[in-house]
C-alpha cells in the first residue's frame, strides 16, 4: 500500500520555442482532493494537458498507479481511469445531453455499472435528466459544466482533473459544483482540481501547489496556504 | 423551351412525347444520375467532416473502383446480359469487391497520405491528395493499357472502354413512351438502402457516436478514450467503400469508362458536397440530386454545352445566399 496515485517528475513541456513547463513535478495520494493554482499563463492546463497524454512532455515522467505513462496515447490512459474535465468544458454541441454522456462511457461494458453511473449522475445533477433529449451546445455555461462532469464520471475514473471548473459561471452555480466535487471525493474519488478562484480551491482541497510561470514555486497543507501572506498576496487579492 | 426541341432530340422515330411526358423522363434521368453523384458525394463530405480535409483522390479512387469491376467482368469473361434477364449475376461479385478495393485503398491513402499531417498546415494535407489525385489517375492510364480484352488487348489505354450492359436496359413500362430502365431502377435499389444504413449507422452506433464527437470536438474525442486515428480510418474506409459502389453503379449505368471520369464526376459530387453544405450528410445527397436534375433539364431544355454553366451558376447563387450551403446551418457543420 502506499504511493502516490499520481506522480509527475521534472517534467517540461512547450509549444514550439515557448516553455511552458519548466521541471514541474507533483503528487496525488488515493483519496486526496489536491489543487493547482496559479495566474493565467502560469502552465496549469499545459500540466493537465501533458498529463493525459494530449500534449507530448519533452522529458521527466510521469507515473499512474505506479506504472509509467507519458508515453502512452490518451485513451489508453483513459482506459487506465486518468479522466480529465477539460478547460472550456469541450462538450460536444450537436450532441444530445444523452448522447454526450454515452460518449463519457465510450470504452466501458459493463452495462449495469454504466446504468448505475448514468443513475448517479442523474442525481448529481437532476438538470441533466430533465435535459437528456436537448443538444448539448442549447445548455447554459453552467449546465455545460455539469455535463462536462457528468459525462468524465461516466468513464468511471479513479483520479480526475478538473481543469477550472467555475470558469465563467454564476457563483450560485460555482458553489453548486464545489459541492458536487466534494461529494465525489466521498464517494472515494481522487481529484486534481486547477482553479483561478484560489480561495474556494484551497477550501475545499487537503493540499495545494502554486504554479508560476512553468514551476511548483509553494506547496503544502491547503490551510497552510490560504495562510501564507505571498499566497494571499498573489492569488486571494490581499495587500 | 417546348415540344420541338424535345422531339429534334429523339432519335429512333418514337411517338412524340407530351410535355409532361419529356418533363418526367428527365427527372427520371435526373435523379438516376444525382443518387450517383449523392453517393460520391457522401465520400468527400464524411471525410471533410472529421479531418476538414477535401480529398480530391476521392474522384479517381472512384475511376480505380470501374477499372476493378471492368477488369471482374473480363477475368470472369462476362457479356451482355441476355434477352428477357433482368441483370447478369457476374454484378454481384463487383458489388462486393469495388467496395472492399475502394475502402481499403482509402484507409491506406490516409495512413500514408494524410495522417502524418494531421498536425500540420491546412494546405499541407490538400496539397498531398492532389498528389493522390494524380497517383491514381496515372494508375488507371495504366490499367486500362494491360492486355485483356475488355481493355482492347491494351492498345488504347487511354481511350473510353465499352462495360458490358450486364443489366438489362429493357424498358420496364412495356410500351409506354416513357423509359424506365433496370438499370435505373438498380441505381435507386442500391443507393437507398446505402443511404440509409449510413444515416442509422452515424446516429445510433458506437462508431457513428464516436465519429460526430471526433468531428466537433476532437481534443474532447481524445479524453473520452476514443481512438481518433481509428475513427478516422473508419470514415475513410467507410467513404472509399461508398464509391466503390458507385463506381459499379455508374458503370452498369452508363456501360463506358474511361480513365478522367473520376476528374469529370468527382467536380460534380464536389459540387454537390459544397452546394447541400459540405460535412452535412443530407445536404450531399440533396446537393447530388440537385446537380442530377440540373444537368437533365439544361440538356433537355437549353443546350447540353450550357449544362456546366448551369451547375455553377446555381452552385454559385445558393452560397451568395446561403454561404454554408442549403442544408449547413453555418460555417461549423459537420457530419
Ligand atoms: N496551443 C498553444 N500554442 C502556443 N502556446 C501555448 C499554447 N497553449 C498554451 N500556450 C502557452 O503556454 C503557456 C501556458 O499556458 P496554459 O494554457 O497552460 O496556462 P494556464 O495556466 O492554464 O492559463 P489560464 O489560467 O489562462 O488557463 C502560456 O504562455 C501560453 O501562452
Ligand atoms: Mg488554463
Amino acid at each position: 500500500m502506499g504511493g502516490p496515485l499520481l506522480k509527475a517528475e521534472a517534467i517540461r513541456a512547450g509549444y514550439g520555442p515557448i516553455e511552458a513547463l519548466k521541471g514541474l513535478s507533483l503528487s496525488v495520494a488515493p483519496g486526496e482532493i489536491v489543487t493547482l493554482i496559479g495566474a493565467n499563463g502560469a502552465g496549469k492546463s499545459s500540466t493537465l494537458l501533458c498529463i493525459s497524454g494530449i500534449h507530448p512532455i519533452r522529458s521527466g515522467a510521469i507515473h499512474f498507479d505506479g506504472e509509467r505513462i507519458d508515453k502512452l496515447p490518451a485513451h489508453d490512459i483513459v482506459k487506465r481511469g486518468l479522466v480529465q474535465v477539460p478547460e472550456g468544458r469541450r462538450i460536444f454541441p450537436r450532441l444530445t445531453v444523452l448522447e454526450n454522456l454515452q460518449l463519457g462511457a465510450y470504452l466501458r461494458k459493463d452495462l449495469d455499472g454504466i446504468k448505475n453511473d448514468f443513475e448517479r449522475v442523474f442525481a448529481l445533477f437532476p438538470i441533466l435528466a430533465e435535459r437528456r433529449a436537448q443538444a448539448g451546445g442549447t445548455l447554459s455555461g453552467g449546465e455545460q459544466q455539469m455535463l462536462a462532469i457528468g459525462r468524465a464520471v461516466m468513464s468511471k475514473p479513479r483520479l480526475l482533473l478538473m481543469d477550472e471548473p467555475s470558469m465563467g459561471i454564476a457563483p450560485v452555480l460555482t458553489a453548486k459544483i464545489f459541492d458536487t466535487i466534494r461529494e465525489l471525493n466521498q464517494q472515494g474519488l481522487t481529484i486534481l482540481l486547477v482553479e483561478q478562484n484560489a480561495h474556494l480551491a484551497l477550501q475545499l482541497a487537503q493540499r495545494a501547489y502554486v504554479l508560476e510561470t512553468g514551476q511548483i514555486v509553494l506547496e503544502g497543507p491547503a490551510q497552510e496556504l490560504l495562510a501564507d501572506p505571498r499566497v494571499r498576496k498573489s492569488y486571494l487579492g490581499e495587500e | 423551351m417546348g415540344s420541338e426541341d424535345a422531339e429534334d432530340q429523339r432519335e429512333g422515330g418514337r411517338e412524340l412525347m407530351t410535355d409532361s411526358e419529356v418533363l418526367l423522363q428527365q427527372v427520371i434521368i435526373g435523379l438516376s444520375n444525382g443518387m450517383i453523384i449523392a453517393l460520391i458525394a457522401l465520400g468527400y463530405t464524411m471525410v471533410y467532416g472529421i479531418v476538414e480535409l477535401i480529398n480530391f483522390a476521392h474522384g479517381d479512387l472512384f475511376m480505380l473502383g470501374a477499372f476493378l469491376a471492368l477488369t471482374i467482368a473480363g477475368a470472369l469473361g462476362l457479356d451482355a446480359v441476355s434477352e428477357g434477364a433482368l441483370f447478369s449475376w457476374g454484378i454481384l461479385p463487383m458489388f462486393v469487391a469495388a467496395p472492399i478495393f475502394c475502402g481499403g485503398v482509402n484507409w491506406c491513402v490516409d495512413r500514408l497520405a494524410y495522417r502524418p499531417l494531421r498536425n500540420a498546415p491546412r494546405l499541407a494535407p490538400l496539397v498531398s491528395a492532389i498528389g493522390v489525385s494524380f497517383v491514381f489517375l496515372n494508375i488507371g492510364l495504366l490499367w486500362g493499357g494491360l492486355p485483356m480484352e475488355v481493355f482492347n488487348m491494351g492498345q488504347t489505354a487511354a481511350a473510353p472502354k465499352d462495360f458490358p450492359a450486364l443489366v438489362s436496359n429493357e424498358n420496364l413500362l412495356g410500351e409506354s413512351d416513357i423509359t424506365l430502365t433496370i438499370s435505373q431502377v438498380l441505381v435507386f435499389v442500391i443507393t437507398v438502402p446505402l443511404m440509409i444504413g449510413l444515416s442509422v449507422l452515424v446516429r445510433f452506433t458506437r462508431l457513428g457516436k464516436a465519429m460526430r464527437a471526433v468531428a466537433q470536438n476532437p481534443v474532447a474525442a481524445r479524453l473520452m478514450g476514443i481512438d481518433v486515428d481509428r475513427v478516422i480510418g473508419a470514415t475513410f474506409i467507410i467513404g472509399g467503400a461508398l464509391g466503390g459502389v458507385a463506381s459499379v453503379v455508374y458503370a452498369l449505368y452508363n456501360n463506358t469508362i474511361y480513365f478522367q471520369m473520376g476528374f469529370r464526376v468527382g467536380l460534380d459530387a464536389f459540387t454537390a458536397a459544397v452546394l447541400g453544405g459540405i460535412g452535412n450528410l443530407p445536404g450531399a445527397v440533396l446537393g447530388g440530386l440537385v446537380i442530377g436534375m440540373i444537368r437533365a433539364l439544361t440538356d433537355q431544355y437549353i443546350a447540353t454545352e450550357w449544362t456546366n454553366v448551369m451547375v455553377f451558376a446555381v452552385l454559385i447563387l445558393v452560397l451568395i445566399f446561403r454561404p454554408a450551403g442549403l442544408l449547413g446551418t453555418h460555417a461549423q457543420e459537420k457530419v
